[in-house]
């Protein structure tokens, strides 16, 4: 194995050959672009004058004092335009496309997130846009799906395999196989083969970047722990990477525990899964004893993905970051705090990174502070979290 | 027995190489479309004058399969077949007679799962010839290819029409057996005609290596096959047999073996 491309052992391009021109293209263009002041100017400019960067950072006031320990404080992705990190990383990615002259934009997507934000930034450029989307996020999405038609995207249900974001993933990739020449895939996570996952990071690090400047702006002092749900990770590693120097601050990734790691139903790459090769890259894979990869469960779609980012595999390797998990019941219950609390409608994703920042401010005690990545809001959780709480929870 | 294997793709392409239509090599899936069919279909394919079989290995993940062959091994693996039996598949051929080159294709996840080093030793074991992987290009190949090489089984690299020549070079410098054509910009599945992409992919691999070439992706037709003459010497037909095998009844190795025929351009004497 060839050491393009990776993080540790971790990562590479394991794709069809038809592929390696693209990706070579890619990573060319991505080089040349992020070293030109021009474009760095052109992404700033949408970040801040349309997507609403820089978001606040939050002290979740009240969830603080019922902890009775650390300061939760919130780095606020949900007020991103479209409701969530993923603009940041669409933005980016199709302004690049838009530079390599591509004129069709494919993407994937699981919570919807990610597709709505892709055919956001694609409306405003006139692009044409097809979203991939398991038949069964359709279902557990259908107000994604309903926006993304409005903004003139094509969704394409994918009726293969566990019809989640894993199959519609391998859907994308077939379509940038057959239409490679004119299209550009944007990957919704730090995923995939070489040059994705550090293009993704390059386009989230403005997460952890702002987050550290407010932090000594407001502190004067960085946090003790940093804390971020991990699907594919991309919002972990967009808050991460401004700490990744910073030995003193903990960084602290929360995999879906699904209805317990024990059942076997769950979305923990890195808790129970081991090394493999999923979507082009060599990553932790929840797989069964003879490659086959598994399928997952988890109550938040975001999350319901049987891999996970290679840099994650190698930061938990490294012992940079340590990865823990939070399952269903445990992120509904923080779901419903944050609402009564703060005000604040949480994504589910975001759900489990609260549930653990919860945890450990308590362990922690007075006078540290905790920061969580608020990745998303949570309007397009509403029915499953309606379906799912007890009658009177919602409203008592 | 490792030497043996590694020479039954040259003599299938050397008794080929009469400047004829190219040779057949179709695809099965291990396990599609019941967990015993694969043997005697490799059997049938035989018996039809194939130049060599394809065995496919299924995966969960296909990124490189259409519809057919992504649901035909879906069906195989929800019967229960896994690498290590798709391999017994064929060492049970060769039990019975099967004496065609066999190449396996698979995804590179089942075999990291078995080990490399053990994969390509139940592959020479099995009598399997050469293993085609997909998702694994020049990059990322050299230690599987080493440990084929060692057991005297063919790494058979992939190129395509976006391959450039520079680069079809560097492949063909890793090949053993033949070189897999891809005649689209696109995942496997029958097309209504061969491409002009395709006839120039084939003249820039035949610039740069001597190594037989086969042609893939889209292959449906004895039309295509017979436009293809004096272009490849090979060409696999996947995913069109093994929609002849889904719809067409209860006897796979009889159609197989009338579907090669047909593609040959001879009749059920021949």
């Amino acid at each position: 194995m060839t050491t393009a491309g990776r993080f540790g052992i971790y990562g590479g391009a394991f794709v069809p050959e038809t592929l390696v021109p693209a990706l070579e293209e890619l990573e060319a263009a991505m080089n040349e672009a992020l070293a030109d002041p021009a474009f760095i100017a052109e992404l700033d400019g949408w970040l801040y004058d349309y997507a609403g960067r820089p978001t606040p950072l939050t002290l979740a006031r009240r969830l603080t004092e019922a902890c009775g320990g650390a300061e939760i404080w919130l780095k606020r992705e949900d007020l991103v335009h479209t409701g969530a990190h993923k603009l940041n990383n669409a933005l980016g990615q199709v302004l690049l496309a838009r530079r390599m002259g591509k004129t069709r934009i494919i993407a994937e997507t699981g919570a919807g997130q990610h597709g709505v934000a892709t055919a956001t930034v694609c409306a405003c450029f006139g692009l044409e846009c097809v979203v991939y989307m398991g038949r069964e996020d359709i279902r557990r999405q259908a107000l994604n799906v309903y926006k993304m038609g409005l903004l003139g995207a094509e969704v394409r249900p994918v009726d293969s395999g566990s019809r989640t974001l894993k199959d519609a993933t391998n859907e994308a990739i077939r379509d940038w196989v057959t239409n490679v020449e004119n299209t550009h895939y944007v990957i919704g996570s730090v995923v995939g083969p070489h040059p994705y996952p550090t293009l993704v990071k390059r386009f989230q690090r403005v997460i952890g970047d702002e987050a550290r400047r407010q932090a000594l702006q407001r502190w004067g002092a960085l946090p003790d722990t940093v804390v971020a749900c991990v699907g594919g990770g991309s919002n972990a590693i967009g808050i991460f990477t401004a700490f990744l120097e910073d030995e003193d601050v903990e960084l602290v990734g929360v995999e879906a525990a699904g209805r317990g790691i024990e059942t076997g139903e769950h979305a923990a790459s890195l808790e129970a899964g081991r090394p493999g090769v999923l979507h082009g890259a060599y990553s932790y894979l929840l797989q069964d004893a003879n490659g086959q990869v598994r399928e997952t469960h988890s109550i938040s779609a975001g999350l319901d993905y049987p891999g996970v980012g290679p840099e994650h595999a190698a930061l938990r390797d490294a012992e940079r970051a340590r990865y823990v998990t939070c399952t269903d019941g445990e992120a509904l219950r923080s779901f419903h705090r944050l609402c009564r609390m703060e005000g604040i409608i949480p994504a589910l994703e975001s759900s489990h990174a609260l549930a653990v920042a919860e945890r450990l401010a308590r362990e922690l005690g007075p006078g540290h502070r905790v920061l969580v990545c608020l990745s998303g809001r949570g309007d397009k959780d509403i029915d499953t979290v309606r379906a799912v709480s007890g009658a009177g929870e919602g409203d008592s | 027995m490792t030497a043996a294997t590694a020479g039954r793709f040259e003599a299938a392409f050397a008794a080929g190489a009469a400047g004829g239509r190219p040779g057949i090599i179709p695809y099965v899936t291990a396990g599609f479309p019941g967990p015993d069919d694969t043997a005697p279909l490799l059997l049938a394919c035989q018996r039809a004058g194939s130049l060599a079989a394809e065995v496919g290995i299924p995966f969960s993940d296909p990124l490189a399969d259409g519809p057919t062959i992504q649901s035909a091994g879906w069906r195989a693996l929800e019967q229960g077949m896994t690498p290590a039996r798709a391999i017994s598949e064929v060492a049970r051929a060769r039990d019975a007679g099967l004496t065609i080159p066999v190449a396996a294709m698979t995804y590179i996840n089942p075999v990291l799962t078995m080990g490399i080093e053990a994969f390509a030793g139940a592959c020479a074991a099995a009598g399997i010839d050469g293993v085609i992987v997909p998702d694994l290009p020049v990059e990322e190949a050299a230690g599987l290819a080493a440990s084929l090489g060692a057991h005297g089984v063919a790494h058979i690299p992939l190129v395509a029409p976006t391959t450039p020549t520079s680069r079809v070079a560097r492949v063909a410098a890793t090949a053993a057996g033949f070189i897999y054509c891809v005649s689209v910009t696109g995942t496997t599945g029958a097309r209504e005609s061969v491409s002009p992409a395709a006839l120039d992919l084939l003249e820039r691999v035949r610039s740069v290596t001597a190594l037989p070439r086969a042609l893939g992706f889209g292959i449906s037709r004895p039309e295509h096959v017979e436009a293809l003459t004096g272009h490849c010497e090979a060409v696999v037909v996947g995913s069109a047999l093994l929609d002849a095998i889904a719809s067409g009844g209860d006897d796979p190795g009889a159609i197989a073996e009338r579907f090669v025929r047909e593609l040959r351009g001879v009749g059920a004497a021949g």
